[in-house]
């Protein structure tokens, strides 16, 4: 039995602790707001953080997730930052066929936190992890120019 | 536009909701267009006799007020889960912030009024559905508008609607309101439609109403499925096409925890377990031994020598006119050039799976798929079912691009067998190496062309062979797309190319070749290699004239207004002629597809071999733009697809086996590498075309002739990849 701090909640496995923090929190805890694109750490659509960071979670472990905290697209209105960026997301119309971008999200909310007054290059660098196959690229990176600006 | 639509009896159906009360809206089409080619159906709508009962609704109206649009299509993010709606509400005076949406279920009822199976492909949903949503709309307004004026005991005509009311005087009575009253009465015999001039809705940019629930991550794609008894399944597949399993041992597959079953299918061998990751687990400890069969020396370098070697002699003919021959052996000038394109997958974001629950006499599918008609006719074939028996649940569709429209049902089909071997509900999931190893792909293609050059600099003659695998060959669809053995798929953007048609001399053909790898359609289908050749051609042409490419094309176009509109509008944002920063230059391509006309202006920039593109801007004329925004996002979203496969992408096989495997080296676009985009939409009331696909063919062409521009090196084989290195 493994616990994990899942949003904000303690829960309890019962899988073994090599099983990836993606797998465990979408066929265990149901969970599927986060997806599955790669399985190695390719496309960023698993993206989750831990502690605050962004972490792939097709590849992490649910053993180095214990004693911290998962979050995930369906608390991550529940910051102000991840909060921000919905909002842009939406004031932009991001999204098509929206897979990837829980992960998305994900990626450029922990982007703003840890730089308020990102540049395209530092948008570059934190983004190009996360694989759109749609191409919302252009929409992404003015809307996370957008909610820098809400968020100053 | 105004003149009223007569409306037969039996098309449209008007039925009492059982379930939440209120008014049903169902229709039936006529059964007279089947398989028509893509983009080639005249007429839309509901003109011609209904032969099918309607069992599902297209529009409810509850008494909540609620108003619950059916999609006959499926959303994959073109965003017809926004303008399908769009279309009903602007008929129907509705209250937007009211409107639901459903994928509405498998059934005759939602055939593709020009296709006549249920699809969602060939960029036709918004052209192909105009009528037939407005038609809904405005049937349901004059019902309600019926119930207001007995309930009022005014003449209807006294009657307006509003935002999801209808207004007598100061007197307002919801839709809802309305919704039983109105359900009861006969359906009118005609409706009329809104003159264009009083759209309120239609024409305006709307944001898209599957934009929240894919923001918090609470929108259901067919990986998100889940019920209780659910098992999760992986098949291990043979690592050649058309191999096949001569034994296997899984001891130690079942001794992985969460491992239940391992059961043999005809694709291979499916190990079923609580989860996904103990079903991986599993299928690493299988042991298969493969007889790999008779594609195990697959190579593609060699088959493209082949595709070569075929080449040097003309094909089956495609399309012909004059001499060609003997013009070229006159000729003083002949350009004469060889393309190539690789196998590409289409790696959609959501990996392949769908999820299967067989019962006694029933069978019932979640999945995403474009193509619900061949999936469940194949699942009925496969359980020895009826049709009916058979109900397929449409999610929402993490990506499609073609892949998702199978004339096989191969991931369907694969599900249902492993649910049938194995006795319970299971959802089969591809992993991305599955994905990216497991076929489909756009079909290789190579083409040679030799051109006869006028003293003015223009073809006078033109010859083309093209080689490459049929994607319909052995499909339902062959009987319609393959004429006199020409695939018309092959050389679609060749065989009716505007600028042929200005030259008295031409001949293309086609050597359609039998490989082993399976092939489908790739977002443009055949435009996704002969935009690139044909585009690329014309810029060497007129740089071999000493002519701006620009003007060379507007004088081979001059009888062609809608490519000429494109062309001028794209050249005239990305102010074509203007000299841009050191180091950048500019390329130009305009192609037809899909009913829909674009041009597209890149800027790249070639240092030390790398290839940089910064801006591209695109003008396209696609009749009228019913969403804008999504019209200008399909733009986007094309480009980057294109940008992803001229620059980066390919699979290509070595003894046997596809040589790429996840998007570490199945390369596609990112962010770092993603142009400025500018979309502008050509002021049109041409006919209208689609616009998920046709943004694509000009990208390769665009940037290739840029990097002409800039280096004066012709790539003419793609990806681009490091060849300026």
């Amino acid at each position: 039995m493994i616990i994990l701090n899942i949003n904000g909640k303690e829960e309890k496995l019962d899988v073994s602790d090599d099983m990836p923090i993606l797998w465990a929190l979408r066929d265990v805890m149901h969970l599927t707001g986060t997806k599955f694109g790669c399985g190695m750490a390719q496309c960023g659509a698993c993206t989750v953080h831990l502690d605050g960071e962004p972490i792939r979670s097709c590849i992490t472990p649910i053993a180095a997730a214990v004693g911290k905290k998962i979050t995930t697209i369906e608390d991550i209105q529940n910051d102000k930052v991840g909060q921000a960026v919905q909002a842009a997301w939406s004031e932009v119309d991001v999204v098509q066929c929206g897979y990837c971008q829980s992960g998305q999200i994900m990626a450029a909310t922990a982007l703003l936190t840890n730089n308020q007054t990102p540049t395209d290059a530092d948008i570059d660098a934190a983004m190009s992890g996360n694989i759109c196959r749609c191409g919302t690229y252009p929409r992404i990176r003015a809307a996370i120019h957008a909610a820098a600006t809400k968020l100053a | 536009m105004t003149a009223p639509l007569n409306i037969s009896r039996r098309t449209f159906i008007k039925a009492s909701a059982l379930v939440v009360g209120g008014l049903v809206i169902a229709f039936s089409i006529p059964q007279a267009k089947r398989f028509l080619l893509p983009g080639a159906a005249k007429e839309t709508g509901n003109a011609g006799e209904a032969k099918l009962p309607a069992p599902n609704a297209f529009l409810r109206i509850g008494t909540d007020n609620t108003i619950t649009v059916m999609l006959a299509h499926s959303e994959m993010g073109q965003s017809i889960w926004t303008t399908l709606p769009m279309l009903i509400a602007e008929e129907l005076d509705a209250d937007w912030s009211k409107i639901r949406v459903e994928h509405a279920s498998a059934s005759p009822a939602y055939l593709h009024t020009a296709y006549g199976i249920q699809i969602t492909g060939g960029s036709s949903t918004t052209w192909s559905e105009f009528d037939r949503y407005r038609q809904a709309g405005a049937l349901t307004r004059q019902l309600l508008i019926g119930a207001a004026a007995e309930q009022l005991g005014v003449p209807a005509a006294n009657l307006k609607t509003e935002n999801g009311f209808v207004i007598s005087g100061d007197t307002k009575i919801s839709y809802g309101d309305l919704a039983e009253a109105a359900a009861k009465l006969e359906t009118p015999k005609a409706v009329t439609l809104k003159d264009p001039k009083d759209w309120k809705v239609i024409g305006k940019a709307t944001k898209r109403l599957d934009g929240p629930e894919k923001i918090n991550g609470t929108a259901v794609f067919g990986q998100d499925v889940h019920f209780d008894g659910l098992m999760t399944a992986m098949v291990a597949r043979s690592p050649v096409f058309g191999g096949s399993v001569k034994s296997f041992d899984a001891s130690a597959t079942k001794q992985v925890k969460g491992v239940q079953q391992v059961v043999q299918v005809p694709t291979g061998i499916a190990v079923v377990a609580d989860n996904y990751w103990a079903a991986k687990q599993g299928r690493e400890a299988l042991k298969v031994e493969w007889d790999l069969g008779p594609n195990a020396g697959l190579d593609s370098k060699a088959m493209l020598e082949d595709f070569r070697s075929k080449a040097a002699n003309p094909g089956l003919v495609a399309a012909q006119l004059g001499d060609s021959k003997a013009t070229l052996s006159k000729s003083d000038k002949l350009i004469e050039a060889e393309y190539a394109l690789p196998y590409l997958a289409h790696s959609p974001m959501e990996p392949l799976n769908c999820s299967v629950r067989i019962e006694k006499d029933a069978c019932e599918i979640w999945t995403g798929t474009q193509m619900q008609t061949t999936d469940l006719q194949a699942a009925a074939k496969i359980l020895g079912l009826k049709p009916e028996q058979v109900k397929i649940h449409t999610l929402f569709l993490g990506g499609g691009f073609g892949r998702r429209a199978n004339p096989a049902a191969d991931f369907v089909s694969e599900a249902v067998q492993v649910a049938k071997a194995a006795g319970v509900p299971v959802k089969t999931v591809w992993s991305r190496e599955d994905d990216v190893q497991g076929g489909y792909y756009r079909p290789m293609y190579l083409h040679k062309a030799k051109i006869g050059v006028d003293t003015n600099g223009f073809p006078a003659a033109w010859e083309q062979v093209t080689v490459g695998q049929s994607i319909m060959l052995g499909t339902p669809f062959e009987a319609f797309m393959i004429k006199d053995g020409v695939d018309a798929t092959s050389v679609e953007g060749i065989a009716d190319s505007p600028y042929l048609k200005q030259i008295p001399h031409y001949h293309v053909s086609l050597h359609t070749v039998k490989t082993g790898i399976p092939v489908l359609w790739w977002r443009s289908v055949g435009h996704s290699h002969s935009a690139f050749v044909m585009e690329s051609l014309i810029d060497e042409l007129a740089h071999s004239a000493k002519k701006d490419p620009l003007d060379y094309r507007r004088a081979l176009l001059k009888d062609h207004p809608r490519h000429l509109s494109a062309l001028n509008l794209a050249a005239e944002k990305a102010e074509w002629g203007k000299t841009l920063p050191k180091g950048v230059s500019r390329g130009i391509a305009v192609h037809e597809s899909f009913g829909s006309f674009v041009a597209q202006v890149a800027e790249v920039s070639v240092d030390q071999g790398a290839v940089k593109v910064h801006r591209m801007v695109c003008a396209i004329d696609c009749g009228l733009a019913v969403n804008p925004d999504s019209l200008k996002a399909q733009m986007e979203s094309s480009i980057s697809f294109g940008l992803g496969a001229a620059m980066q992408s390919e699979i290509t096989f070595k003894e046997g086996k596809v040589q790429q495997s996840n998007f570490h080296d199945y390369l596609v676009m990112r962010m770092s590498d993603m142009p400025k985009v500018e979309v502008h939409i050509v002021q049109s009331t041409e006919k209208m075309g689609g616009v998920g696909e046709p943004g694509l063919p000009p990208v390769a062409p665009a940037v290739t002739n840029a990097i002409f521009a800039a280096t004066g090196k012709r790539i003419r084989q793609l990806p681009i990849g490091n060849q300026l290195a």
